[in-house]
């Protein structure tokens, strides 16, 4: 056990940090996230300069674009990210899921296709999992994919799908076989957005924004090459891409909150001073903190050491969104009136929020997984 | 960055999880006297661990004493262990840890006029940290199994190290990780076993989320009792405030965690013939001794905001 950075990682640090110094202006750092920092021009210049500079893709086999670093890098990565508030790569999707998917269960034609140009950015991906009767419960999903020759006839409608409203091609979950048992009759598709036939309209948020769509497929045409895995395992598919929404999810929720806590902790030196009560709960909002970076790293040792993230990570986006809510609704207390002009940070980010425990899982489905995958309880469906 | 144990440490778990295991088991008679088994503890090297080779010990270091700590808190261990090693050790000179090594000498400290174990050990860290000989009035304490006096005092003799605060403070989060973490195995037993119309009662989400919720207890505290840990034994800058998050964070888990044991046992979870309630008696013991968690709290605001002016 060793907290301190090894020769490798410092180094690597402190030329990161260096790049960013150089590279990153000052008025494009502390933006407020959301859909502000994905609707301009610069979202994709930004994530191809990262690309450019070796920092997209740290732990994907170099074959792939990538820079084949050990997953160290990868956390080192999101805190220095977080220390100069900059902006993230905009393939969030395609980074953390399609990609990662397409590694495990793709073609050598479809890793060409794609693999490297989410990288650079060139491909923005979105998801296509939930559907209005189908969102926890994925395995209900009802948007039909019929084969005819060689493509799939797609009919059908997802939701809650952030960047489709960008998107290149999208990672969709249908059924192929509506006789067939659950889970046994689903086809997991990468589908081209700008084939005729997709059309995507924003969801206004609490926030007043639109991150995320509705996806309608009518007699959509996909090749049957662009099928990830076989007809009928798309159970599987999709899983492999869940674990990877939830594996490397953790380093990336902490650097956000580090950020939240940071300014959370400025407002308290501005506005609260000897109020013993306020400062007893912004200590605890900091001790959470630590305590998810710390577990953080533990996943991060038993990933290093096994291939396989710890079991521990399964708290990680459980108890951040619990904290992301508590600390934002802190953070405008703290302000008092001021808390709640309207284009104020924290108003944005108390929202926002509200999206946490819902967004990648719900809570409630988080803790039926830590009780039958870690705890091993009987399940309970 | 390696946030993990060694394959040595990982061991050394495993030894002191299987030797505590087959003598302190939970079916022990909880009221009668319990053994130390002090001079055991010495030749299997655990009261020196981080004692010198040339003094005794073993030569290792706070990390091996946490994990050592995690286990006799799983276990619900009874003796000085924690007042000798968490407490007291840091503050003796060079004799001193050669008794404390070999199993001569048990130590206690002095802490806000307390003094854990004062009838059982033979000396005692006071709060000016010199030492004096265990003597004084014996208190009813909320653990009967740690007991509580208070010191009558000498003229004492002046130790040589300091009254390692951070340190007593990493040990008593290292306990309180074992307890939180044995209730929560005790609490996922229950809803295993345990049917009620006519399935196991881990099935209900209501019964289950609240164990969720005591596993991501358990995990966030035992990270930041191991970051402590860690500080501690490096002497690292943070190791003040990292001990204080690591005490008020693992202190309330733990409580909470019997709590939650308790609440999914029923009716048998709240009976004197269970072992939780001895669980739940030292996590209160954990949470109230020293500093209380919202004193903590204060400290690390101090430490993050800065001491507020003109207060």
């Amino acid at each position: 056990m060793d907290l301190r950075d090894t020769q490798e990682e410092a180094a690597f640090r402190a030329e990161l940090r260096g790049w960013l110094e150089a590279n990153l202006p000052g008025e494009r750092r502390g933006g407020r996230g959301g859909a502000q920092r994905f609707d301009d021009a610069f979202g994709r210049e930004w994530s191809r300069k990262l690309y450019d500079g070796g920092y997209a893709g740290l732990t994907w086999p170099k074959e792939y674009g990538g820079a084949g670093a050990p997953y160290s890098f990868q956390a080192i990565f999101y805190e220095e990210m977080a220390r100069a508030q900059a902006p993230g790569h905009v393939g969030v999707i395609g980074l953390g899921m399609a990609g990662p998917t397409i590694m495990a269960h793709g073609t050598d034609e479809q890793k060409q296709a794609h693999l490297s140009k989410i990288l650079s950015a060139e491909e923005i991906w979105c998801q296509g999992f939930s559907e209005p009767g189908a969102g926890s419960d994925l395995a209900a999903a009802r948007t039909s994919a019929e084969r005819r020759g060689d493509v799939y006839v797609v009919n059908g409608q997802k939701v809650w799908s952030s960047f489709a409203q960008l998107a290149d091609f999208c990672i969709l979950v249908t059924l192929s076989d509506p006789d067939a048992k659950r889970y046994q009759g689903l086809t997991y598709l990468i589908v081209d957005m700008h084939s005729p036939g997709v059309e995507v309209r924003p969801l206004r948020q609490i926030t007043g924004e639109a991150e995320f769509n509705e996806i309608f497929f009518n007699d959509v045409q996909v090749p049957v090459s662009n099928r990830l895995g076989e007809e009928g395992e798309g159970w599987q598919v999709a899983m492999t891409t869940l674990l990877h929404e939830r594996g490397t999810l953790g380093f990336a929720l902490t650097a956000a909150l580090d950020v939240s806590v940071g300014k959370l902790l400025e407002i308290a030196r501005e506005r609260v001073n000897g109020d013993a009560g306020t400062r007893e709960r912004v200590a605890a909002e900091w001790i959470e903190l630590q305590a998810l970076r710390y577990t953080n790293y533990r996943a991060l040792g038993t990933l290093q050491r096994t291939g396989i993230p710890g079991p521990e990570g399964s708290a990680i986006k459980l108890r951040w969104s619990e904290q992301n809510q508590r600390l934002t609704k802190l953070g405008r207390e703290l302000l008092g009136a001021d808390g709640i002009l309207d284009d104020g940070w924290w108003h944005h980010q108390q929202l926002r929020s509200r999206g946490n425990t819902i967004e990648a899982g719900t809570s409630e489905v988080l803790r039926n997984i830590v009780a039958e995958r870690v705890l091993g309880l009987p399940r309970s469906r | 960055m390696d946030f993990a144990f060694n394959e040595d440490q990982l061991e050394l778990k495993r030894q002191a999880r299987a030797w505590l295991a087959e003598r302190y088991p939970l079916d022990r008679e909880w009221d009668a006297a319990q053994d130390d088994r002090w001079a055991e503890l010495a030749e299997l090297g655990w009261l020196g661990v981080s004692v010198a080779e040339d003094e005794g010990g073993v030569g290792l270091g706070f990390l091996e004493e946490a994990i050592l700590l995690e286990e006799l808190g799983y276990a619900l261990y009874p003796g000085p262990y924690l007042g000798t090693i968490g407490f007291a050790l840091a503050a003796l000179g060079p004799e001193d840890r050669t008794a404390v090594a070999a199993g001569n000498a048990k130590w206690s400290a002095e802490v806000n006029g307390l003094v854990p174990w004062l009838r059982s050990v033979d000396k005692v860290v006071d709060m000016d940290g010199n030492a004096q000989d265990a003597r004084g009035e014996e208190l009813v304490s909320v653990d009967p199994s740690r007991p509580l006096g208070r010191l009558e005092r000498g003229s004492g003799t002046p130790l040589p190290g300091p009254r390692d605060v951070p340190r007593a403070r990493a040990a008593m989060a290292a306990e309180a990780v074992g307890i939180a973490q044995r209730v929560l195995e005790l609490g996922i037993e229950h809803a295993k076993t345990r049917e009620q119309f006519g399935k196991p009662i881990g099935v209900y989400q209501a019964v289950s989320h609240q164990l969720a919720d005591t596993y991501a207890d358990v995990e966030l505290a035992r990270s930041l009792a191991y970051w402590a840990a860690w500080c501690v034994a490096e002497d690292d800058e943070q190791a003040p405030v990292a001990a204080a998050a690591a005490k008020a964070f693992t202190a309330e888990a733990a409580v909470r965690a019997c709590e939650r044991s308790i609440q999914v046992h029923g009716g048998t979870g709240f009976t004197w013939e269970h072992p939780l309630h001895r669980f739940y008696k030292r996590a209160l013991w954990l949470e109230g001794f020293g500093s209380r968690p919202s004193e903590l709290r204060l400290e690390v605001a101090d430490a993050v905001l800065g001491v507020p002016v003109g207060v």
